[in-house]
């Protein structure tokens, strides 16, 4: 009987989570808005800084959701509440930088973005009548050195990376010994920091060629040594997608292995293998410590990937800010325009790699 | 995506050895045995130059150690005190060239730390916001949205740390003075008349780790954002049917099963950030010395990576000889940091169970 009771007492004193009582759906909504109000309210006056403004309202934000959580419903609810508001904040916090930067890039860029910037070669120009420096605008030096470079490391990474990938995924026994090593060590090879690369480009030439060995070339040996673990990943991840009946499929018609690997397991991973290719080349387009250090810098137009210095747009940007010219305001403009160049270059590739990936990607079906 | 990739790892690699080995004879001995010759030939060529490129990842990687070490060794034994190159220059004022990179790799620790700090819990909240918070629609953009991160050069990033970030961190910088002063990290350089003065630039490593932090925000990110989702679906929905809370299901299934994941995430999110360049070199102004102090100007350690960039240009043969010893510490430093992070990855989830998890979920 007291039992019975206790047990009764016991039951209506502890919350039953079905019948506890809920905040209504929008309650976050309207503190949210309640909070900036009141922020709104004390800072504009106060003429202080957006950014402290943002902290305290978050700051007011979580406080409020939190005891206002904890009176109506429970404290586990509350917790919950405060750590969905942390992680959205979290999110948030990540996309000030990037929304901040690309801002930035091009609010200081465009007005460099005309036809004469990326057609002519830029630098110092000496006028013998006037007996003046001029700092001329221009980029076409580091659009071609760019290119260039890229290119070498590309048509050198490529090959070998996919290569690797098809050892991986279609030769090697799995659980072999080899095979895990190199497996390993692509994934090591992917955090090498990007000046070591340029520091053993530079090394291997200085001790071949001599002192002097800043080329082209050099740079591109540097950006093969990052490029070609991405192109492993990626590759490989994609190789691994193939159906394994396509191959049995082929194998039982009596194809060769290599045939096989090739007109049916490259071609059917074809897009995602471009796709990974292109992404790859992205991400070296805008190294700039690897370039600096093997292929150095200058005002030159020099095409010659094996012989002396050669610009870069990351480089350009770098040097722009770095070694201002008799004209700063000048250098600094031409950094900024060579930065957004990189920074639309990136983007293209980014969206061609996507672009292969929608639309090429279901060739499985033929 | 990442899950089909996961179950689609188990056959390839499997079957067709086995259909090449139980195939190779029958093409041998049969009839067509003049057309086959040559694709035997292609076979066989092909199967080697795909072995070659496997073992030339490796070639390439001890070309790495191999060449820096014999290009800095000059440096490394030279007697710096009596050396009339190194005495001037980058490297003057040194006994020998440990004493030269040690301030370099304190610098290169202590911003990388500081990034990770700044970093790494971010991160972790950004990839429990994608794959268990936000709404399943967007969450492919807004995962993809970080990873433009990834994509922004660090270039641009250095750019954006002086013209941006700089400024912003002043209010900041004299508020964390003020406030928090006494504390060794947040003091000021003491001037002649025992005046505590912070940063006038903001070209302080407050503001450099802030930038690297945000540049290791994808690695990290998407490192954990996918092991978040590998979590057994089985677990969670156990998890909330005890009726637990979303965060009580993430602590009691989500976090236990992606521990080893995230430490390793935030490894590798190290070991970017003790390579990255630009940003540091551009945005902090530095010396060569061990200093814990977050706000000032000067009195920032430099780290190895931004000291080369910066040195490089200007040094001569030895100087640059000396320059790449110290990024051979780097290399060093930076290697057994990722493979302690992809140690931990190999172990805790190898291929197998990694598979069965997957296809656990996918049949749950």
């Amino acid at each position: 009987m007291t039992a019975a009771t206790d047990a009764r007492a016991g039951r209506t004193s502890m919350p039953n989570a079905l019948k506890s009582g809920h905040l209504p759906r929008w309650t976050e909504l309207w503190i949210l808005l309640g909070s900036a109000v009141l922020v709104g309210l004390i800072f504009i006056p106060l003429n202080y800084n957006l950014a402290g403004g943002l902290i305290v309202m978050a700051l007011l934000y979580l406080v409020a959701i939190g005891v206002i959580s904890r009176v109506v419903e429970n404290r586990r609810q509350a917790i919950d509440r405060i750590v969905r508001a942390l992680v959205t904040i979290a999110f948030i916090l990540a996309m000030i930088p990037l929304v901040s930067t690309l801002w930035t890039v091009i609010a200081n860029g465009i007005g460099q973005m005309n036809w004469s910037f990326v057609s002519q070669t830029g630098g110092s120009v000496f006028n013998p009548e006037t007996l003046e420096v001029t700092q001329e605008p221009g980029a076409l030096q580091a659009i071609v050195g760019t290119l260039i470079i890229t290119g070498i490391a590309a048509v050198i990474s490529i090959p070998i990376g996919i290569l690797t990938a098809v050892w991986l995924t279609e030769y090697s026994r799995p659980g072999h010994a080899v095979r895990r090593i190199i497996t390993f060590l692509v994934d090591v090879m992917t955090g090498i920091p990007s000046i070591v690369a340029g520091l053993f480009a530079f090394s291997l030439f200085a001790l071949i060629v001599g002192p002097k060995a800043f080329s082209g070339f050099s740079a591109a040996i540097a950006l093969c040594v990052l490029m070609i673990p991405t192109v492993v990943r990626s590759s490989e991840e994609m190789i691994r997608l193939v159906p394994n009946e396509l191959r049995e499929a082929s194998y039982a018609l009596g194809v060769t292995k290599y045939h096989t690997i090739i007109k049916v397991v490259l071609r059917t991973a074809f897009a995602g293998l471009v796709t990974g290719v292109v992404l790859a080349v992205a991400r070296v387009i805008g190294e700039t410590a690897p370039i600096f250090i093997a292929a150095s810098f200058t005002d030159n137009f020099n095409a010659n990937p094996f012989e002396g210095p050669m610009q870069t747009l990351p480089v350009l940007a770098y040097t722009g800010y770095k070694f201002p010219t008799t004209n700063p305001e000048a250098s600094l403009q031409s950094a900024w325009g060579a930065a957004l160049l990189l920074v639309l270059l990136v983007i293209v590739f980014n969206l061609i790699a996507r672009i292969v990936a929608r639309y090429f990607a279901p060739k499985t079906r033929r | 995506m990442t899950d089909s990739t996961a179950v689609d790892t188990s056959a390839p690699g499997v079957s067709p050895d086995r259909n090449a080995n139980g195939g190779a004879p029958r093409n041998s001995g049969g009839t067509t045995g003049a057309g086959k010759a040559p694709s035997k030939v292609g076979d066989i060529a092909f199967k080697g130059i795909s072995t070659l490129a496997a073992w030339l990842i490796m070639a390439i990687l001890a070309g790495v150690a191999i060449f820096l070490i014999l290009k800095a060794l000059p440096a490394i034994t030279a007697n710096w005190s009596q050396n009339s190159e190194l005495n001037e220059g980058p490297t003057a004022g040194w006994a020998n060239f440990w004493a030269y990179s040690g301030p370099l790799i304190f610098g290169t620790l202590w911003s990388s730390l500081l990034a990770l700090l700044m970093g790494a819990p971010v991160a972790i909240g950004i990839a429990l916001f994608i794959s268990h918070y936000a709404p399943r629609r967007v969450a492919g953009v807004l995962g993809y949205l970080v990873d433009l991160l990834a994509a922004v050069p660090s270039i641009v990033f250095g750019l954006w740390g002086i013209f941006v970030l700089r400024d912003f961190l002043k209010p900041l910088n004299d508020f964390l003075n003020s406030t928090l002063g006494w504390f060794p990290l947040f003091a000021g350089t003491q001037q002649g008349d025992g005046s505590n003065v912070i940063s006038g630039t903001g070209s302080t490593i407050l503001a450099g780790a802030m930038v690297l932090a945000v540049m290791i925000l994808p690695i990290i990110t998407s490192i954990s954002r996918e092991i978040f989702l590998q979590t057994p679906a089985l677990h969670e929905e156990a998890a909330l049917a005890l009726g637990a809370t979303r965060w009580e299901m993430i602590r009691l299934a989500v976090l236990p099963y992606a521990r080893s994941g995230i430490v390793s995430a935030t490894l590798l999110g190290l070991g970017r950030a003790l390579g990255e360049t630009m940003a540091i070199a551009m945005i902090v102004s530095p010396g060569l010395l061990y200093s814990f102090k977050l706000l000032t100007d000067g009195e920032n350690p430099q780290t190895i990576a931004a000291n080369i960039a910066v040195n490089f240009p200007i040094a001569g043969d030895l100087q640059r000889d000396a320059l790449i010893g110290t990024g051979l510490m780097l290399f060093v430093i930076s290697f057994a940091v990722n493979f302690i992070a992809r140690w931990i990855v190999a172990r805790t989830a190898p291929d197998a169970r990694r598979r069965t998890r997957s296809r656990k979920v996918k049949t749950a």
